[in-house]
């Protein structure tokens, strides 16, 4: 009963019940999400996106202004700025993405360390899931409906072009249209989370999930929910090392995510080598060892 | 009647062009060999047919939507997905792509797979199939789309002969059901099997029947240095230069 006690602590607290449903609702979606993220190769544009949308939102702090708004009128301005540095062929894609993110990042740090500036710099760079507002658990909820609708619709397509896009465009599948869409979606995912998880770490719940159940799950279907359910796990531990170690909320979760991701990757090589183990002997092995 | 008919076609890629005065038909049962070195024009000609890159000059008619067998260096090898999943993929076609395949889109997917001998294998996941499986799953999924083209990439390369041959009995049903067949290959010798042969290196070089078309001088100036006749010219291979990711 002691250790049920402790576990449940906690959710005593209303502030952490909503922290937790905000950190559920949003990151079961982005778990399910990464997925495609991940098999898109689509990580280092969920980071340059997470990261260069701080000027939105320190601007939408400045101005008084819904975070969320902030967040999303940052994601279009970073997207449009990082598809244009990109188009260098003279320093590439990679460099001109990072030079891109490194001046909105600095752009927002010189925004949000202005004397008057009303909002602290670290709740908006590592997030603050004890502050969530009505606002934010709704917004977390219409992300989880609406993105699990699309990402449901989109099933199909979404398989079709990351197999094989080829094959899928000689099916009537538009592989660009179903990029653009997935990428509508990492914006619409990163513009909700970075309120509970900052600019910084939302890109945990994105990717670790993913790479947790990588290799484990045998359908595209059965990885998403078992991102998911990584997701919803992981935010359940950082809260509750949060509640009893008094660490920071954002930053527990993000390191339970990246525990998970850790673990999964971890448990591979045995997974790997308990299934040699398992395999029947070859005709030829056999026979050495009866003859020993 | 024509199942394919191309006429002074044209293609390029940011306006250089890579492809010119292609012209040929084939009529509905009838298979054609597209032979030509790699950047030779092949895939540039199929992604026109599919309707993927607009011809920038010439005319071309096409009887419904081609179904398209890409090469298995295409597929990603790692994404989990079994070898029904792939062959339910081709039902893409028939639209409702925002619905889960129906039961019907499965039982043609079996069905799909029972035809090139892979309906033990239908759970197995793609990338744990052998090079001559995941060819036949990927026919597989190009004949759920029941499609009177097939267009088909190399369908033979690296493949065990036993699935060499279950592929090619497939390929005369085809033909026997009155499905046009384009194969892309760079076997001189297996296009003597075809009805008919384009030769393609950048610019059409030749089309007819093989023992029209499949002469030493039409051969070299498909292939040029590539090529290699074996003495007595009673027949010719041609030396490949695989490079992963570029457009043939």
């Amino acid at each position: 009963m002691e250790v049920l006690d402790f576990l449940l602590d906690p959710l005593r607290s209303g502030i952490d019940r909503r922290a937790l449903l905000e950190l559920a609702m949003a990151g079961s979606l982005c778990g399910a999400l990464g997925f495609w993220i991940v098999t898109e190769r689509l990580a280092y544009s969920a980071e340059s996106l997470s990261h260069g949308l701080l000027p939105g939102l320190v601007l939408a702090a400045l101005a008084g202004a819904p975070l969320l708004l902030g967040a999303a009128g940052g994601a279009l301005a970073a997207a449009a700025l990082i598809a244009f540095a990109s188009r260098d062929a003279r320093i590439g894609p990679d460099a001109g993405t990072a030079v891109a993110v490194t001046g909105l990042v600095a752009l927002g740090a010189l925004l949000a360390l202005a004397p008057d500036s009303p909002q602290r710099l670290e709740e908006l760079l590592f997030g603050d899931p004890l502050g969530v507002t009505d606002g934010d658990l709704l917004a977390a909820g219409l992300l989880l409906v609406l993105g699990g609708a699309a990402l449901a619709a989109l099933h199909r397509p979404l398989g079709a072009v990351a197999f094989d896009p080829g094959g899928a465009a000689a099916e009537g599948v538009r592989p660009a249209a179903v990029r653009a869409a997935l990428l509508v979606l990492l914006a619409a995912a990163v513009a909700v989370t970075v309120q509970g998880l900052g600019a910084l770490l939302v890109l945990a719940v994105l990717i670790a999930p993913p790479v947790a159940v990588r290799d484990y799950a045998r359908t595209p279907a059965r990885a998403m929910l078992a991102g998911a359910a990584v997701a919803v796990a992981a935010s359940v531990v950082g809260m509750e090392v949060s509640f009893h170690a008094h660490s920071a909320a954002g930053a527990s979760v993000a390191l339970a995510l990246c525990a998970a991701a850790a673990l999964g990757a971890g448990l591979r090589p045995l997974r790997g080598a308990a299934r040699r183990g398992a395999r029947p002997r070859s005709p030829r092995r056999a026979q050495a060892a009866q003859g020993r | 009647m024509t199942a394919i008919e191309v006429e002074g076609l044209a293609a390029a890629y940011d306006g250089a062009p890579v492809l010119t005065e292609v012209s040929f038909e084939a009529a509905p049962g009838q298979s054609v060999c597209v032979l030509g070195p790699n950047g030779g024009g092949k895939t540039t000609l199929f992604r026109v047919l599919l309707g993927e890159l607009e011809p920038v000059a010439g005319r071309l008619e096409v009887s419904g939507r081609p179904a398209y067998v890409a090469q298995t260096e295409r597929t990603r090898l790692d994404f989990p997905v079994t070898a029904l999943d792939v062959a339910v993929m081709g039902t893409l076609t028939h639209g409702r792509w925002w619905l889960p395949a129906s039961r019907s889109d499965r039982a043609a997917a079996r069905a799909a797979l029972d035809r090139v001998g892979l309906a033990d294998q239908a759970g197995i996941r793609f990338g744990e199939l052998s090079g001559g499986q995941r060819q036949r799953a990927l026919l597989a999924r190009a004949l759920v789309q029941d499609a009177q083209v097939l267009l088909l990439d190399e369908p033979l390369s690296g493949v065990d002969p036993a699935s060499a041959t279950l592929i090619s009995g497939v390929f005369q049903e085809l033909r026997a059901e009155g499905r046009t067949l384009l194969v892309a290959s760079h076997d001189v010798e297996s296009a003597r099997t075809f009805d008919l042969v384009l030769c393609l290196n950048g610019r059409q070089v030749a089309f007819g029947r093989p023992d029209a078309v499949l002469d030493r001088a039409t051969l070299e100036a498909t292939y040029g240095h590539e090529l290699i006749v074996l003495e007595g010219g009673r027949g010719a291979v041609t030396v490949q230069h695989h490079e992963h990711g570029h457009e043939d």
